[in-house]
């Protein structure tokens, strides 16, 4: 009676894809997001797990995008030699959990998972990044900021795969930073989160990409704050309640109220874009 | 196929490929060092080597491991894990121990790549794995390759920073905890728990259910129970059920027990046990408690109990007093968050239930179980195993009766374990407190008097309310003189989390608000917060509010011992301004009496010699990781006069031990300690009794062979034949500390031995962000004798860490933070450095001069933080914990800003996973 519920684990994609068609299978990469939910001794359910499938791990880089396989973990975004652009994604990758998470949590599962309090999406925003979308007709492409669309929501349908992220060249300038904010310093969920990639020539800012998380149902570019940036010498100041509010729609919630959200998530953008200052806590 | 490697083994694997790895290493393969805490990733306890890298193994299907070399404390290279098995015991890193093989795993990972690593690097190699005993410095000392302070005793050991004598299964992974007695054929016990805050329910036809579904064997619910459903803390107050009956009073509570096969009932979905709820209206804080209709009919308005002192007139000194602070203070649910949570195992020996079960009091269990079972105490036999943290959660009963009702009614071994949701539901909670105050002082800055009424929200039964009621009053006042004084405690019923016992029965919260207020006072007489607070501290020869008078109090001398460090403080943080960033300095004190509030809790000690001459110490005092198999033996190896490694531990165990109380109200190093030394000094005289010698007499016992030396003269004894207990030569002998039951104003003298303690804060707060960094800890507390410096100061770094998250990041929300991310305790990064300072004054009363600590260190840490951030910022917090939200809403009150109200959604109640 204790039939135990089917467990794929396929070597390619194609296998891979053929599985997902089926349907009724929860996709299994890292398990850091699943195996957290559920208090059973196993993964409940038939799993689709791709960890084995050839393809879906590493960083490659071409010419006109960089890509990082879907089920390349934090432990190797976080060592990665990459262009600064990627600075925020890096340290990004150091707050996901610690050491034990990042070594099993995926890029891909991160964002299947779409936890509005997602570390890796705020500067994965600021990188323009698109997703891959794969099934067995076809790929598709989106920008990450289409793929959110709420609280563990996404525009992936049930038969398609999260195969990889893909940075555009034009984003792999400039230089990226990333903060976060939280009521103790390691393994914490954030109370806000921002993350910033700049692009300065002889002193003034000639291309900005900033994002906020945790202060919205998904993380947030804020385009007024970047237009508020551009052509004008780096001044932290340039950021204010204005053009950064109307595009938060903080929660109150165990950790902190929605109004201190919103300051929290100002401060925190002037320092990610003033080298130098950090969080205290 | 799933293959493992393991030792330079491969094992195959028969468990299904979504296995957690975790449970396949424990359960299959053997491997117990690998400790469970959350299933979740939040804590580490089951981190384990995967290729070399640190995992969750709880969060690792098993087939993602298949094919790579898998390490754990029992797997992995023996010569770097001796290293840091001998680092962990000359540093005392390992207190409770079920993190210890977390740590070490996660310690391996980073000594391999770097084998001289900076504490930067310490720490961020071990920030995966929780510790709620230890603070984390002393761990991080060990992993970090400094010099451990611990070594040898030659000749006699109190006073001497020995080694724990329990450490060794502690640091490598041989330990037993709760979930760690597992013999195959057992039965698995699950709970059938309440989804609602309040509810009435119908139980349908579960015998029908049960035959449905294969494996099972049982479902139990309130009509099995074979004694009287009715269990609690204090006798008379009893008013727990082990099993509901027909309504339920709080959410988790259980309702109904499924027994059966493991791996059936571990799979079972009990959504659909057959159980129709009625939700109710509920009542959750202390204010819709006592306003509202009463949960237990005898108890209206739902006052459980009332605590009182009074002594002189207060309104009358308040009323001529030069100045008088006035304030009010809310705290919060705080969790207990031992990384084990509760588990057990029952089986029958004959016609007595034997329980293996994580515990702090086994003779309470034993009792109680008794009770609920409808057995005769000699029945029930209760050993327990190592404790995972308890901090006082662990004095309530929790698997031993449904273990024990499943074992008596399958006849077979029956185990629970608790997932970190269950024990986070229904394990108790430290009181939530709301508490005002009003203290006087005259010009001189000396207090005249002090009214003190707080409310505490015990929850849906008594658990340990009453305690929390009767010590508060006596100890609002903190370790001052108080001539003038008025106190009142309530606990008051709510359909909350069942608030019990945790380290300090609230004086630690009580003290928030009382040294808050002594900052208002200092401030508006001029004197320095230090000196203000010397002024006032209790001398020998004052009296107490319950008109006690202290003989031996070293309060003034922790504030003497801090005053250097005081001035330095203060100068440091006046010299940091950074351009968000300001320092702060705070003191605050405490006081705490050890052993029960003017009730008997003696302990009882037995001691022997047997026929082939070893020394057993048979000591009841359950060691849930403070140390009292160590200090304990300790105490009793000088007062008989042979080396403390000649000792051989046995028990606890309720067949085995003598009753040594429980493990509880900061009273084991006392109350055991003098049972203890009374014994071993009756074993001793015994002894010298077949010589002539005096009692400066040597005694030696090597190879089974004792002597005695006096002068040139050496005589051996002849141990002779055993007793009925085993012994040639033996001493048991019982101790109850000297104490008087309170009158109705509370006077009279409830404990006969206590400790004081003082601790400086040095904190950093972001004044745009409203975050706190606590950066250095100072702390002074007479001990009267530390029998174990290294001990001590792993109990002073541990209580600083559980003060520290009370202050600033723990508040356990019902229905909303029963796990280890949502609920959050410190991080090794969120620890700062700790100075600790024994100071020795001896207690008259106490073994060798000792006091009790384990609580009074937790009882200033708050206070400390909270006055450091208002000295850092202005800030002043009416509540804890100080969230940077609500730190920063202080800051803007404090300059007079007005703070934009926090804009409240209809989802106030999400939690983003």
């Amino acid at each position: 009676m204790l039939t135990p519920a089917p467990y794929h684990q396929p070597a390619t994609l194609d296998e891979a894809l053929d599985i997902l068609a089926r349907g009724g299978l929860t996709v299994a990469a890292g398990c850091t997001d699943l195996f957290a939910a559920t208090e059973r001794r196993d993964l409940p359910g038939a799993v689709l797990d791709v960890s084995r499938v050839a393809g879906l791990r590493g960083i490659g880089r071409g010419d006109d995008a960089l890509r990082i396989g879907a089920m390349t973990t934090w432990a190797e975004i976080r060592d990665a030699d990459l262009p600064p652009a990627f600075d925020g994604l890096k340290l990004a990758a150091r707050e996901v959990g610690a050491r034990q998470i990042q070594a099993r949590g995926t890029l891909g599962g991160n964002l299947c998972n779409a936890s509005p309090a997602a570390d890796g999406v705020p500067p994965l925003l600021t990188l323009d990044a698109e997703v891959e979308l794969a099934r067995r007709d076809g790929v598709r492409r989106m920008a990450l900021a289409d793929y959110l669309i709420g609280p563990r929501q996404t525009a992936r349908a049930p038969d398609e795969l999260l195969t990889a992220v893909v940075i555009p060249a034009e984003a792999c300038t400039g230089t990226g930073h990333f903060l976060k904010l939280g009521a103790r310093k390691h393994l914490v969920i954030s109370i806000a989160m921002t993350a910033a990639r700049l692009v300065v020539e002889d002193g003034i800012v000639r291309h900005a990409a900033l994002s906020v998380g945790a202060c919205s149902p998904v993380a947030t570019r804020l385009p007024e704050a970047e237009a508020a940036l551009v052509g004008h010498p780096l001044d932290p100041a340039r950021l204010t309640v204005d053009v950064i509010a109307p595009r938060l729609s903080p929660i109150a919630d165990a950790r902190a109220d929605a109004a201190y959200r919103t300051t929290a998530a100002v401060e925190l953008l002037r320092r990610t874009i003033a080298p130098g200052r950090r969080v205290a806590a | 196929m799933i293959r493992l490697s393991l030792a330079g083994e491969e094992r195959q694997i028969a468990s299904p490929p979504g296995r957690r790895l975790s449970e396949v290493l424990r359960e299959e393969l053997g491997l117990r060092s690998v400790k469970v805490g959350c299933d979740a990733g939040d804590c580490g306890a089951c981190s384990v080597l995967l290729d070399g890298a640190q995992v969750c193994a709880c969060l690792v299907p098993v087939a993602q491991a298949d094919g790579t070399l898998v390490e754990t404390l029992e797997t992995s290279e023996p010569e770097l894990f001796a290293r840091l098995q001998a680092a962990f015991l000359d540093h005392g890193a390992a207190q409770c121990g079920i993190c210890t093989p977390g740590m070490m795993v996660a310690a391996t990972e980073l000594l391999r790549a770097n084998p001289e690593p900076s504490r930067a690097e310490v720490e961020n190699a071990l920030a995966g794995v929780l510790c709620r005993c230890t603070g984390y410095a002393k761990i991080v000392d060990a992993v970090a390759g400094m010099a451990g302070r611990a070594r040898r005793a030659n000749g006699k050991s109190v006073g001497v920073p020995v080694r724990r004598l329990d450490g060794q299964r502690k640091v490598d992974g041989t330990e037993v905890f709760g979930a760690d007695v597992h013999p195959d054929g057992t039965l698995l016990v699950r709970a059938v728990r309440s989804p609602h805050f309040h509810a009435r329910f119908d139980l349908g036809d579960t015998a029908l259910w049960a035959s449905r579904h294969a494996g099972v064997e049982a479902v139990l619910t309130a009509k099995d129970i074979p004694g009287q459903n009715r269990f609690g803390a204090i006798p008379a107050l009893a008013d727990q059920p082990a099993l509901a009956e027909g309504e339920t009073r709080y959410l988790g509570e259980p309702v109904a027990l499924v027994v059966g096969e493991d791996e059936a009932v571990a799979a079972l979905d009990l959504s659909d046990f057959p159980v129709t709820w009625e939700a109710l209206p509920h009542l959750l804080d202390e204010a819709e408690g006592a306003a509202g209709p009463p949960l237990h009919a005898d108890r209206p308005g739902n006052e459980l109990i009332r605590g009182r002192v009074v002594s002189g007139d207060a309104k009358a000194a308040l009323a001529s007093s030069a100045h008088v602070a006035e304030g009010g203070f809310r705290t919060a649910y705080v969790e207990h968050a031992y990384i084990e949570p509760e588990a057990g195992i029952g089986w029958m020996e004959g016609d007595t239930l034997v329980i293996h079960a994580c515990t702090q009091a086994p003779v309470m269990d034993r009792d109680d179980t008794a009770k609920v079972l409808g057995l005769a105490r000699e029945r029930v036999r209760i050993v327990p195993t190592a404790a995972g943290g308890g901090f006082g959660a662990k004095l309530d009963l929790s698997v031993q009766p449904l273990i024990g009702l499943a074992t008596m009614v399958t006849g077979r071994p029956c185990r629970m374990v608790w997932s970190r949701g269950e024990s986070m539901r229904a394990s108790t909670k430290r009181h939530p407190g709301t508490m005002k105050a009003r203290i006087g002082c005259d010009a001189g800055g000396r207090i005249t008097g002090m009214t003190f009424e707080g409310d505490f929200n015990t929850g849906a039964y008594a658990s340990w309310g009453p305690t929390v009621a009767a010590r508060v009053p006596v100890h609002a006042s903190g370790p001052y003189r108080t001539p003038a004084y008025r106190a009142e405690a309530r606990a008051i019923h709510t359909h909350g989390p069942i608030s019990g016992a945790f380290r300090g029965f609230g004086v630690p919260q009580a003290a928030i608000l009382q040294e808050v207020l002594y900052d208002d006072l200092a401030e508006a007489t001029g004197l320095d917060r230090l000196e203000f607070r010397r002024r006032n501290a209790f001398r020998d020869g004052d009296r107490t509010p319950s008109g006690q008078v202290l003989r031996s109090t070293g309060m003034v001398e922790c504030f003497d011992a801090l005053a250097m460090h005081w001035e330095r403080a203060l100068a440091d943080a006046a010299a940091h301004c950074g351009e968000t960033t300001r320092r702060g300095v705070g003191i605050a004190a405490c006081w705490y009496g050890c052993g029960n509030t003017g009730l008997a809790n003696p302990s009882t000690v037995r001691i022997g010699v047997t026929p082939d001459g070893r020394l057993r110490l048979h000591q009841g005092a359950t060691d849930i990781g403070q140390g009292s198999n160590t200090v304990i033996a300790q105490i009793a190896a000088d007062a008989l006069g042979l080396p403390v490694e000649a000792v051989e531990l046995v028990g606890p165990d309720t067949a085995l031990t003598p009753d040594c109380g429980k493990t509880s109200a900061s009273r084991q190093t006392y109350v055991t300690g003098r049972a203890a030394e009374a014994a071993a000094k009756v074993l001793r005289a015994l002894i010298l009794r077949q010589t002539n010698f005096s009692d400066n007499a040597v005694l030696a016992l090597e190879n089974g062979r004792l002597t005695a030396r006096d002068g040139g003269k050496v005589q051996e004894i002849e141990p002779g034949d055993a007793n009925e207990h085993g012994y040639a030569l033996m001493a048991e002998e019982i101790y109850d500390p000297p104490t008087t039951a309170l009158d109705a104003d509370g006077q009279g003298v409830p404990y006969a031995v206590y400790g004081f303690g003082a601790q400086i804060a040095e904190v950093e707060v972001d004044v745009k962000l409203g975050t706190t960094r606590v950066i250095r800890m100072t702390a002074a507390h007479d001990v009267g004798r530390a029998i174990n410096p290294l001990l001590a100061e792993g109990q002073i770094e541990g209580g600083i860490a559980q003060g520290l998250g009370m202050a600033l990041m723990e508040e356990f929300l019902p229905g909303r933070t029963e796990n280890l991310h949502d609920y959050l305790i410190p991080t090794v990064g969120d620890v700062p450095e700790v100075v600790s300072i024994l100071i020795e004054k001896p207690d008259p009363e106490g073994p060798m001069g000792a006091r009790g600590l384990g609580e009074h260190v937790l009882i200033p840490t708050a206070p400390a933080i909270l006055n450091a951030i208002r000295h850092a910022c202005g800030a002043r917090l009416t509540e804890t914990p100080a969230l940077p939200h609500r730190v920063l809403k202080a800051i803007d009150e404090a300059a007079g800003k007005p703070h934009v109200e926090a804009q409240r959604r209809n989802n106030t109640s999400e939690v983003w996973p």
